[in-house]
């Protein structure tokens, strides 16, 4: 069943859907254009085995920051994921390190067989890089990734990477590319939001990060979320609700350690706010780890439902499905 | 660059294809069971394949120099592994093992699993991607080594291996040599009525490839189609069509209507070498 249509609030302007790739800052926000693009050509300067790859996704993904930059180093393979991610395979085996890019739709709906085979089960040292992650654009289910993270937790040998805006996503690049092995990231692309700088942040694979700290409430939280916690925390502070938020940016391995121990402290809600479905993504394997190691919270989850989603603007469809900064807060004020 | 099958003297192609045959037939016999009618077909390419056409070092299979021969169409993995045991890649005793538990020969073809496996088939259309990767791989490396791959008339089926044969065209996959196995069988029937993928040729030269389509149990007219693809000047990926007869060198195995996946009575595989034998002293 999908969610009953929204009416237009009186005094409140109708949005249009936005382009395909709409940039997900608020106004005012401060960003930094295709992070993706620039950390992967610095890098490259010092990586000769590191190789661009894109399905005709190039610009929609900042890889052609890195194609101008190394023409000779990046392979245009048509719009053919399962080529795509073949052939990167097949690099990978020659001992090169490709970095493919394509919508988080396609690497994980389209060729998930082929990730699966020729690059998780013969644990190729492939990146697999992609863009519209979750509930990042207003075309409708064909372009939006609600169940990636999922679908890449359950692969073995695969390294899930959500990570939450610009500074991060730097940081991961050089970081992923170091570590040996297939790694899924998602990626925020254009104009990215930058907001870990004013937290004194560093990305360490596999590990959570205690961004904010808080008596009342621990959400807990990757990619996107995060941002929208902290923005959801400094709104609740002002109605005297101390909230904390726990980063996850390493969806897999998960860093249960740092997840229970923060979830020991007594007192706190816990709430696992994702950009993903409700169903198989960060909010179930923290329940899991919680319920193996006998913590027992009290417990909500921030995601989106298991439907299929609207079309429409960004920022109404956030509103809707409840992951908007307002609703985040409206949501977390309910539960106390 | 010694290449181990160059030093043994006085086996023919012929011989490494009986060879291979046989060792397949007696792997088939540990299970009872299995894809013997497509090894039967494919010995024969493969036997040039590896005594004629590539090179490598049997005691070292990861050698960088190497020509790759990626294995599509795992469910061959028993044709592929009697070649490799011919090739003294694999010792001929683990053959008893074929299929069964902690054996480095499973029955889908693995790369983690077997020396001289360069890849995880199984699940159809996927080797053809891969190789495409390996090709370019290798031009960046400027390797002189090519990419060999095997896959089935089959997965023709499969959009992937389209996606492959276009990009292949396109990057001008000179290194790349790939062999369709035409035996006209797959799960449900003949490949032809399953989904027609004829005029194959006409297809392939109009995507780009230097193709050439010979009578894959001939073992000269193989042999040559192989060498041609060597030494073919046009910067154009190589396809050779082999039509094959499976089940063949054991004419009652030819004769079954039903061979995708055959089974064989116990009594018969001792009957299937002693066919195999009687045809070769011919």
């Amino acid at each position: 069943m999908k969610s009953p249509a929204t009416p237009a609030t009186p005094g409140k302007p109708r949005l249009t859907t936005s382009a395909m790739i709409a940039s997900i800052a608020s106004e005012g926000q401060r960003t930094k254009a295709a992070p993706f693009g620039h950390a992967l050509v610095e890098l490259a300067r010092t990586r000769p085995d590191i190789i661009g790859m894109t399905a005709d996704l190039g610009k929609y993904t900042d890889l052609h920051i890195f194609s101008k930059a190394f023409p000779d180093r990046f392979h245009q393979m048509g719009m053919a994921e399962q080529l795509l991610f073949g052939a990167a395979s097949g690099l990978a085996a020659e001992g090169f390190t490709p970095f493919a890019t394509t919508y988080a739709v396609f690497a994980s709906r389209r060729a998930y067989d082929f990730i699966h085979q020729t690059i998780a089960e013969e644990d190729r040292n492939v990146k697999i890089v992609c863009a519209l992650p979750g509930l990042t654009s207003g075309y409708g289910p064909s372009h939006q990734a609600a169940e990636d993270l999922a679908l890449f937790r359950a692969m073995p040998n695969m390294t899930v990477i959500d990570p939450c805006d610009a500074l991060e996503i730097e940081q991961a690049v050089p970081v992923i590319a170091a570590h040996q092995g297939p790694v899924y990231m998602r990626l925020l692309r254009g104009q990215v939001p930058l907001v870990l700088d004013e937290y004194n942040y560093k990305f360490e694979l596999g590990k959570a990060k205690m961004i904010r700290e808080g008596r009342d409430v621990l959400v807990i939280s990757s990619g996107l979320l995060t941002m929208r916690a902290l923005e959801a925390a400094k709104e609740l502070a002002a109605d005297k609700v101390d909230v904390a938020v726990l980063h996850v940016p390493t969806i897999k391995p998960l860093d249960t350690k740092t997840i229970i121990d923060a979830c020991r402290v007594a007192g706190r809600l816990v709430v696992v706010a994702e950009n993903h479905t409700i169903i198989g993504g960060l909010g179930e394997a923290v329940a899991t780890c919680l319920m193996r190691a006998r913590v027992h919270p009290a417990f909500e989850h921030i995601g989106l439902p298991d439907e299929f989603l609207s079309a429409g603007a960004l920022p109404t469809l956030h509103d809707r499905y409840g992951i908007s900064t307002m609703a985040i807060a409206a949501q977390i004020k309910g539960w106390l | 660059m010694a290449e181990l099958h160059a030093v043994i003297p006085n086996k023919t192609l012929k011989d490494r294809a009986y060879h291979i045959r046989r060792n397949a037939l007696r792997m088939g016999e540990v299970q009872g069971q299995g894809y013997i009618a497509q090894a039967l077909d494919i010995s024969d390419v493969l036997a040039v394949a590896f005594f004629d056409a590539m090179n490598y070092q049997p005691e070292n299979p990861e050698w960088e120099g190497r020509d790759r021969f990626l294995l599509s169409n795992g469910h061959y993995a028993i044709a592929l592994y009697a070649a490799l045991i011919e090739a003294a890649i694999i010792p001929e005793s683990e053959l008893e093992s074929y299929g069964s538990d902690d054996s480095r020969l499973p029955m889908s073809g693995m790369a983690s699993y077997t020396p001289g496996m360069e890849m995880s088939g199984g699940s159809l259309g996927l080797g053809l991607s891969i190789a495409v990767g390996r090709c370019l791989g290798l031009k960046r490396k400027k390797s002189d080594a090519r990419v060999f791959t095997l896959f089935s008339d089959g997965e023709l089926d499969e959009g992937s291996v389209w996606e492959a044969i276009m990009s292949a065209g396109h990057n001008k996959l000179d290194n790349l040599v790939a062999i369709v196995d035409i035996n006209n069988q797959q799960a449900d029937g003949p490949s032809t009525q399953v989904m027609g993928f004829e005029p194959l040729v006409d297809k392939m030269q109009a995507f780009g490839w230097f193709t050439q389509r010979v009578d894959g149990n001939d073992i000269e007219a193989v042999r040559a189609a192989f060498a041609k693809a060597k030494t073919h000047k046009e910067l154009k990926p190589r396809m050779i069509i082999a039509d094959t007869l499976m089940g063949k060198g054991v004419p009652f195995l030819e004769a079954r209507e039903k061979n995708h996946f055959l089974r064989v009575e116990a009594h018969e595989w001792q009957l299937a070498l002693a066919a195999l034998d009687a045809g070769r002293a011919k």
